[in-house]
């Protein structure tokens, strides 16, 4: 069911992220291969978020392990994480208000390159995601949809070969919506990518495979028809959408 | 780069005319005066380095000022001349911060716990070298002597123990350090490592994503302030001719965060004008009666965080920027972005 493109990337065992009694995540069992985009869906509080936190070193999981390209990341900074090649954005957008779009988007490509090849990877990103308009502006001054997209755009300006986003579609107008999956599709031709959503048209429209969380766990891992046929997944999610 | 560097450049090219005309036009007494003067601006610049940019509010940024007072006091009378000793107070101090700043950056204490312990560490070295009055309290040939503090032996030439320096030259010494200092801290800013101060400044969980070992650069850019400070505290004492343990009391402490809001974060020039106004209407209200120093202070600092927020340089830089925005489309630059935060 998964299609299976080479080495494992990601890789947890038995990882259980516990908040005192709240199992947020519960002895999941999850693989990734080389080159798959994987959509992680699931109702509010089903613990994406937390499972993402666990991944990227935001968290330090309760028990388990998070194996990343075959190493052992479960206590790993989230720093130590990035520098694998890993690009991340945050549920809650994380950018830096204070500075410009152009600046923002270069200290993610100075993180890799010297400065003429950080700046030459800035000025194509920047034309890449079409913020030409806004390169010179504070980045806390734009709208919401549009601070997701500088920090999609520090994502991408790192060139990682692993990718993990969290609801990069959340509150984005139709149209940028439409704009993110393009640009999902894209980073695909190179890298991994595990994206959380919860808007189901959003994860209709890139049709991977889909990993359904309920409750800390993984319920079903199918492609998104057989899951959106599958009476469980009606109950726990789609029920209450529909 | 240097695009961004001209504002300090041209302050610095002031500071330099200042520096060659005020012996001239000044009497030896302002001179003096003057001298200590800049010893504090030169601290105010070493926490608009670690707040204003590296977000982090030490609290007790005085006390490496004092710690670099000392040290320099006291190997200056150990070693009998002045050239090591300063070295000596720089690198030590920066020894002393990278140590506590290893303990609180990779222990990920949080911001105001930081404060905290910045500001017990001073008050400790306050109340610990008060009560070192008495013979056995000596380091070398040096008697610390409690709160009557030691007299620091002035400056001299390079290498040549003989040949002290006189108040001028004292002073000409003490303003090319604050010069130096200043380009020195403005060109950091501007490098990759200032950058990803600021950023981190800006949000310390991006940077950190970005692949950034945010523990680190915090160390660093603290360690850093941690040794401008002492470059002051090594001029404040050769400015008085002694050092007391009254530099590390709470007062200090205050003023040096006072001088960096007035003056404004993310800016360098701002704070060193505010400690030197600061320093001056100080002076000029030590003369009178009727005004409690301290309550003018709490004033100016309460009328600023209410009125005045940014403190003056932001401020005016903004207020240039909207007049400027203003006017027709010709004389329009490009402006906004990295060159604001250089000054
Ligand atoms: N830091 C925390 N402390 C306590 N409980 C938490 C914390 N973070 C998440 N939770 C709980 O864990 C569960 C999963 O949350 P989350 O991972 O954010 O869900 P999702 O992203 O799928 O909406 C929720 O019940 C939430 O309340
Ligand atoms: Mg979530």
């Amino acid at each position: 069911m998964t299609r299976q493109r080479g080495e494992v990337v990601v890789e947890t065992r038995d990882l259980c992220m516990h908040f005192g009694g709240v199992r947020a995540v519960d002895q999941v069992d999850f693989t990734l291969f080389d080159r798959e985009l994987r959509c992680l869906i699931g109702p509010n509080g089903a613990g994406k978020s937390t499972f993402f936190k666990c991944l990227t070193g935001q968290l330090t999981p309760t028990s388990g392990d998070v194996i990343i390209r075959g190493q052992e990341m479960t206590a790993a900074e989230p720093f130590e994480v990035a520098s694998l090649g890993v690009g991340i954005k945050t549920q809650v957008p994380n950018v830096f208000d204070g500075l410009t779009v152009e600046e923002n988007i270069w200290l993610s490509a100075r993180r890799w390159h010297g400065d003429s090849r950080a700046r030459s990877l800035t000025a194509a990103t920047i034309e890449r995601l079409r913020l030409g308009d806004i390169r010179r502006t504070l980045v806390g001054q734009l709208a919401h949809g549009q601070r997701q997209w500088v920090e999609l755009g520090m994502v991408v300006a790192a060139e990682p070969w692993l990718v993990l986003l969290d609801e990069p579609a959340a509150g984005m107008t139709h149209e940028e919506t439409y704009r993110t999956v393009e640009l999902i599709e894209e980073i695909n031709k190179t890298s991994a990518l595990i994206v959380v959503e919860h808007d189901m048209q959003f994860i209709r429209m890139i049709s991977r495979t889909v990993t359904l969380f309920h409750e800390g766990r993984i319920l079903m891992q199918d492609t998104m028809e057989a899951i959106s046929a599958d009476p469980r997944a009606r109950e726990v999610y789609l029920g209450h959408r529909a | 780069m240097l695009r961004q560097m001209r504002p300090t450049l041209v302050y610095a090219l002031l500071g330099i005319v200042f520096m060659f005309a005020a012996p001239h036009v000044l009497q030896l007494f302002t001179i003096i005066n003057l001298t200590t003067a800049i010893a504090l601006a030169i601290l105010a610049l070493s926490l608009a380095l670690i707040w204003g940019y590296g977000g982090i509010l030490c609290f007790g940024q005085v006390a490496f000022f004092g710690l670099g007072a000392y040290v320099y006091t006291i190997s200056a009378i150990n070693i009998g001349g002045s050239t090591w000793a300063i070295l000596i107070a720089v690198l030590l101090t920066s020894a002393f911060a990278a140590a506590l700043g290893y303990f609180i950056f990779f222990g990920r204490v949080s911001d105001v716990y930081l404060g905290v312990i910045t500001l017990t560490v001073t008050l400790i070295f306050f109340s610990l070298i008060r009560r070192t009055s008495g013979p056995e309290y000596k380091i070398g040939k040096a008697l610390l002597g409690g709160f009557n503090g030691v007299s620091s032996p002035p400056i001299n030439l390079p290498w040549d123990a003989r040949t002290f320096l006189f108040p001028e030259q004292v002073f000409y010494v003490a303003m090319a350090a604050l010069i130096l200092c200043y380009v020195f801290v403005g060109w950091l800013v501007n490098t990759k490592f200032g950058r990803v101060c600021v950023s981190i400044r800006e949000n310390e969980l991006r940077s950190e994503l970005l692949g950034y070992d945010v523990r680190l650069y915090k160390l660093g850019i603290f360690t850093i302030g941690a040794g401008i400070a002492a470059v002051g505290g090594v001029m404040f004492c050769n400015g008085v001719g002694r050092i007391t343990p009254d530099v590390f009391n709470l007062y200090n402490a205050a003023l040096t965060i006072i001088w960096v809001i007035v003056g404004g974060r993310g800016t360098l020039i701002g704070p060193i004008g505010a400690t030197f106004a600061l320093f001056y209407l100080t002076s000029a209200l030590g003369g009178q009666s009727v005004l409690n120093n301290n309550l003018v202070l709490g004033v100016i600092l309460i009328v600023f965080v209410l009125l005045v927020p940014k403190g003056v340089a932001p401020t005016v830089i903004d207020w240039v920027n909207r007049r400027r925005r203003k006017r027709p489309v010709r004389s329009r630059r490009r402006r906004r972005g990295r060159a604001e935060d250089a000054r």
